[in-house]
């Protein structure tokens, strides 16, 4: 192969990590060789598809069992960072919401199904670690008015599970080695390098995430294609499509004086809101019931 | 010219019996699902499947796969908890050389584990995972969930 072609497709796997992993990964890539910015050795761009294809091969292969223990450590691990609000009504409620939501997406059943906890903070933020463990902030519950506008918030992060956007923010690297070994040892349990291998495997995908998530955001294609399938749910649901616009618009507007959490990980409202507006069709939504009001203002009141 | 034809047609025949003759088969990849009578995400349970259970499609929809259970039960499941691959739950000897004859195996159990979520437990003490313990046990089940579709004026 020419090195001409081998930059090209240096290129190619440079824009899919970009896809796959965020802008962090990609910065690392470039400065791991010492390079200066958009300077690639011939086989620094070879190392690049090899990792490309590493990286397409290695999520595919974790099983949704697998998800499940790495979203029981971000969870825990993003409870580390935060308080939870602990209000057994609250929880309830937003659960009932939640589990609902995901029943009607493209993913209902995760290992262990959907499940939701309330973010003690005025923070706006929202993240869904892999296999389904989704927290909301306080903050981002009272930027909703309505359940439709909250249904929006939690089928947006549905959809960054069900697109399985936190595994795939997981480096190629951590994952190689510790596949290969598994695919040639037949046994359940670990001898002690082994198991401390797969730890060191474990903890730096734990470590990939949780910095995707609350540092450097995922890539702006991904949120697109959360905003998308949000749209999906909220439309096999009868909720109002608006929603997401609504609740985008008012974070677009909070974020321009906060700029914690969902400001610093998300791409801007507007442009987010450019992009759903010609896929939202409101006209068959139901008209929202008392109850539904109810319940929603109730779940307001304490937050 | 005739000689080919013939091979053609018999070539046509053979292919036709081998995928009338191999049912496609299928595991669940979570830990349980519902069988449903339609492809809806409430349709009727009709029984439920465990992990690792091997079924068979009989059906397709969009999003939905129509499959006969183990037991012989025939209802819907979402796609997304299905896979083409084995899932082993012991895995063994026996496993690990139909991995190498290139059968695509998951083995259940394996890789990232409880075993080293303890390992990750005792390195990040710091790390607690009582509220991820207490976030499972919250269970929304179907009824509950037709009953606030229904209250909420949804769907």
């Amino acid at each position: 192969m020419k090195p001409v072609h081998r930059w090209m497709l240096g290129l190619a796997a440079l824009s899919g990590l970009a896809l796959v992993s965020g802008c962090a990964s990609v910065a690392k890539v470039g400065a791991a060789g010492g390079q200066a910015t958009g300077t690639l050795t011939p086989q620094q761009a070879e190392s690049l598809v090899k990792s490309a294809e590493a990286v397409e091969k290695t999520f595919k292969d974790i099983t949704p069992e697998q998800e499940y223990f790495i979203g029981r450590s971000v969870g825990a691990t993003i409870i580390s960072t935060y308080k939870v609000y602990d209000n057994d009504e609250a929880t309830r409620y937003l659960n009932l919401l939640g589990q609902s939501v995901a029943r009607f997406s493209d993913m209902p059943n995760t290992f262990k199904g959907y499940r939701y906890l309330i973010l003690d903070t005025d923070e706006i933020n929202a993240f869904a670690a892999p296999g389904g463990f989704i927290f909301i902030s306080r903050g981002m519950i009272r930027l909703c008015r309505t359940e439709d506008d909250l249904a929006a918030v939690i089928a947006h992060e549905v959809g960054h599970v069900q697109l399985r956007h936190a595994v795939k923010a997981i480096k190629s690297s951590r994952l190689t080695s510790a596949l290969t070994t598994l695919a040639v040892e037949g046994t359940k349990s670990f001898a002690g390098d082994q198991l401390a291998q797969l730890t060191s495997a474990f903890e730096g995908s734990i470590t990939d995430i949780t910095s995707t998530m609350m540092n450097s955001g995922y890539a702006r294609g991904q949120e697109r294609e959360a905003d998308r399938a949000a749209i999906v749910i909220l439309q096999r649901m009868g909720y109002r499509q608006e929603a997401l616009v609504d609740v985008l618009g008012r974070m677009g507007k909070a974020l321009q004086t906060d700029q914690r959490g969902f400001g610093s990980t998300h791409p801007p409202a507007d442009s987010r809101i450019k992009e759903l507006v010609p896929i939202i069709d409101d006209t068959r939504t139901p008209v929202p019931t008392a109850a539904r009001k109810k319940r929603f203002d109730r779940l307001l009141q304490g937050i | 010219m005739k000689i080919t034809h013939v091979v053609v047609a018999v070539w046509i025949g053979l292919t036709a019996v081998v995928a009338q003759a191999a049912p496609s088969m299928m595991s669940l990849q979570v830990q349980s699902s519902p069988l449903r009578a339609t492809p809806s995400p409430l349709g009727r349970v009709v029984a439920t499947i465990q992990y690792g259970d091997r079924v068979e499609v009989v059906g397709r929809q969009t999003g939905w796969m129509q499959v006969k259970s183990p037991a012989g039960q025939v209802g819907w499941v979402n796609e997304s908890a299905l896979t083409r691959n084995r899932i082993v739950l012991k895995a063994g000897a026996e496993d690990v050389s139909r991995t190498a004859s290139g059968e695509e195996l998951a083995l259940a159990g394996k890789g990232f584990n409880s075993q080293v979520e303890a390992d990750f437990k005792a390195r990040n003490e710091n790390i607690d995972f009582t509220w991820i313990d207490r976030m499972e046990a919250i269970v929304v089940s179907d009824p509950e969930v037709v009953v606030f579709l229904k209250e909420g004026g949804l769907q």
